[in-house]
């Protein structure tokens, strides 16, 4: 078991920056996913780690030992492929032998470890099968098997259930989050599924051309996304966002919005005053936004377009002055469309952000 | 109508190719065979293939074309599957490398055959760098009677260099198309380069190797011209005594015969590789 330690990695190819100075620390034991969308540089770091990329920049530690000019299999890691890569022309026992013949390890130790693992992962009746005889999903799992096998210190997961069906990828995520929890293993998870990343990771680090934007536990990405592409990023559907203008008085600030006035929650009222009638963006996410039966404090007029019954909510498309908002309401709300409503923003679940940068902008803690 | 010569289109397009197999390759290959079997009064008869038999250079011929065909597949599949790996490995400069390696494959063979006497011929380039080296002081008779295994050597290595680069060049296409997440996960999982080529990549390779070997085989049975060139007669193979009945002798009959038996062993070879080779039903996901 070891820690790993990012240290300034810096990864070029020809004119693209697939991994800008990008430092990260995972703990012991701890699952660390890597989001972000396509070519954001998440598959490029975990090469990094792996040894399947040399670093242009920057230092690679698992546990103390900087493996950072090791060869792969020097790296004591074990890998996951997004294509699973196992080797058609071998059974699926020596699939999973593979790593440990490699190692010259004993005959019987092979058996009982592969058998173990296999077990783990329901593959017992397939030992002698070849992968052509196996369904997507068994691949997928021989796969898992071959790496979990190693008990290597570092376990690297490339996408692995992005080749899978929706029902099968629902059931091996939460098998995955099983595994995790029995072997414990430091595991770095690559995804560009917000979901996945979310179910799974102990931690997830958000990635966006080459940078890592926001690290954090779950639950704290979502509630406070660090900017503009991390709440537009994650959840389903994502954050809204709509613009404003900060009006400062005597009696703290509000934001306007279209024609309606906000307060900001109290912690908030310093940091905005700063900027006193300045554009402002506010982000909130669909289930914070609530229907009103009439004009209250912090609601604002608005017209529903679209309404989709989704079984456990009502998920609605609202037109919000120019913007277009999601607003998701309790299955049993009567909601029609093109009706006129008063939209009500919990201040305390506003995430407020620069306009021009769109970033986050801190709470005052008193 | 557009349905109709888009169903024609096709094999309209194949018709060029059809008539050109059909007027040198079928058409001869069924004359061979009426050459081989018949007697001058058209009845069918064994008694061509019979006077093959016993005829004076027809054992050495079947001993040296097996001969040849043992000693040159199995170094040249060896030698390319180097070459490719080395190739594939995208070193700097390895193009380079790749068009010195396709050279022999845009020479005739009967060129090579004489571009190779030139070297070891008595008075030849590989004489006089020995000479002037100081290792002999006078010329080595590499292409004498009396000395066959020295001439079996050299036509050895005029045929290796000539016909290497084709399966290199089939194994390399072969190597190409292997994911490169498999030589990946082998790395990751302890390989070394060793090991990774001889459990992933070679295993792998397998239906480019069967491609390579029939294509080598077929090409070790019609070997001729480098033979020729380098030896005459004094090292007889199958296809040039074919070839010896036919123009010397003015025997169609019996070069018939001799053209039907290089068909005889290509066919059995082709199948062995093919049987040799195969794919298990398991492995292929059939069962």
């Amino acid at each position: 078991m070891a820690g790993i330690r990012f240290q300034s990695i810096r990864k070029v190819f020809g004119k693209t920056v697939a991994a800008d100075s990008v430092s990260l620390e995972i703990r012991d034991g701890e699952f660390m996913v890597l989001l972000g969308p396509s070519g954001c540089g998440k598959t490029t770091l975990l090469r990094c780690l792996a040894g399947l990329e040399h670093v242009d920049g920057g230092r690679v530690f698992i546990g103390d030992r900087d493996v950072t000019d090791r060869a792969p299999r020097d790296r004591r890691i074990a890998m996951v492929f997004q294509s699973y890569a196992v080797f058609p022309h071998l059974t699926v026992f020596d699939n999973i032998a593979f790593g440990l013949k490699m190692q010259g390890r004993p005959r019987d130790e092979i058996k009982r470890r592969v058998e173990e693992s296999a077990r783990l992962l329901e593959l017992t009746d397939f030992l002698k099968r070849y992968p052509a005889q196996l369904s997507g999903g068994q691949r997928q799992r021989v796969a898992v098997a071959r790496a979990i096998v190693m008990q290597a210190a570092v376990l690297l997961m490339d996408e692995p259930l992005s080749n899978l069906d929706a029902l099968l990828r629902l059931q091996m995520r939460a098998e995955l989050k099983r595994l995790h929890q029995e072997i414990k293993a430091t595991t770095i998870y690559v995804t560009h599924d917000q979901v996945e990343a979310l179910s799974l990771g102990d931690r997830i680090a958000v990635m966006q051309s080459g940078r890592i934007v926001q690290c954090d536990v779950p639950m704290n990405i979502y509630d406070y996304p660090a900017n503009k592409f991390v709440g537009g990023f994650i959840g389903t559907p994502p954050m809204n966002f709509l613009p404003g203008v900060v009006h400062a008085n005597g009696d703290g600030p509000t934001v306007v919005v279209g024609e309606s006035h906000l307060a900001p929650a109290p912690a908030f009222a310093h940091a905005l005053s700063a900027k006193n009638g300045e554009p402002i963006l506010l982000g909130i996410r669909p289930e914070n936004l609530t229907l009103a039966p009439n004009q209250q404090a912090n609601t604002i007029r608005a017209r529903v377009r679209v309404v989709e019954p989704l079984g456990s909510h009502k998920l609605l498309t609202m037109q919000v002055g120019t913007e277009i908002s999601k607003v998701s309401v309790a299955p049993d709300q009567r909601v029609a469309p093109n009706e006129d409503v008063w939209l009500h923003f919990d201040p305390e679940k506003i995430r407020w952000m620069d306009a021009a940068t769109g970033e986050a902008i801190s709470a005052t803690v008193e | 109508m557009r349905v109709k010569s888009e169903t024609i289109l096709p094999y309209s397009l194949l018709v060029p190719t059809l008539i050109f197999v059909i007027l040198l390759i079928v058409v001869p290959i069924g004359q061979a065979f009426l050459l081989a079997f018949q007697a001058p009064d058209s009845s069918f008869t064994f008694a061509h293939f019979q006077k093959m038999a016993n005829d004076t250079s027809f054992g050495d011929a079947l001993r040296f074309t097996f001969l040849l065909l043992i000693f040159i597949v199995p170094m040249q599949v060896v030698l390319a599957i180097i070459m490719a790996l080395l190739i594939h490995t995208r070193f700097k400069g390895h193009t380079l490398f790749l068009y010195i390696y396709a050279i022999p494959l845009a020479i005739s063979d009967l060129a090579a055959g004489i571009a190779w006497l030139s070297i070891f011929t008595e008075r030849g380039y590989l004489n006089s760098i020995l000479n002037q080296l100081g290792i002999f002081d006078k010329p080595f008779l590499f292409l004498s009677y009396q000395n066959l295994p020295a001439m079996f050597g050299t036509i050895v290595v005029a045929e290796s260099w000539r016909a290497t680069a084709i399966v290199m060049t089939i194994l390399l296409a072969g190597l190409q198309v292997i994911p490169r997440d498999y030589f990946e996960a082998a790395d990751v999982f302890g390989a070394t380069t060793l090991k990774r080529t001889l459990f992933v990549v070679l295993p792998l390779l397998r239906p480019s190797l069967q491609n390579a070997l029939i294509i080598r085989t077929i090409f070790a049975f019609q070997t001729f011209a480098v033979v020729f060139a380098l030896a005459g007669r004094v090292i007889p193979v199958l296809a040039g005594e074919s070839y010896n009945w036919y123009v010397a002798n003015r025997n169609p009959n019996i070069a018939a015969a001799y053209a039907v038996l290089v068909l005889i062993f290509t066919v059995a070879a082709t199948w062995f590789y093919l049987h040799f080779f195969q794919t298990s039903a398991a492995e292929a996901g059939y069962d």
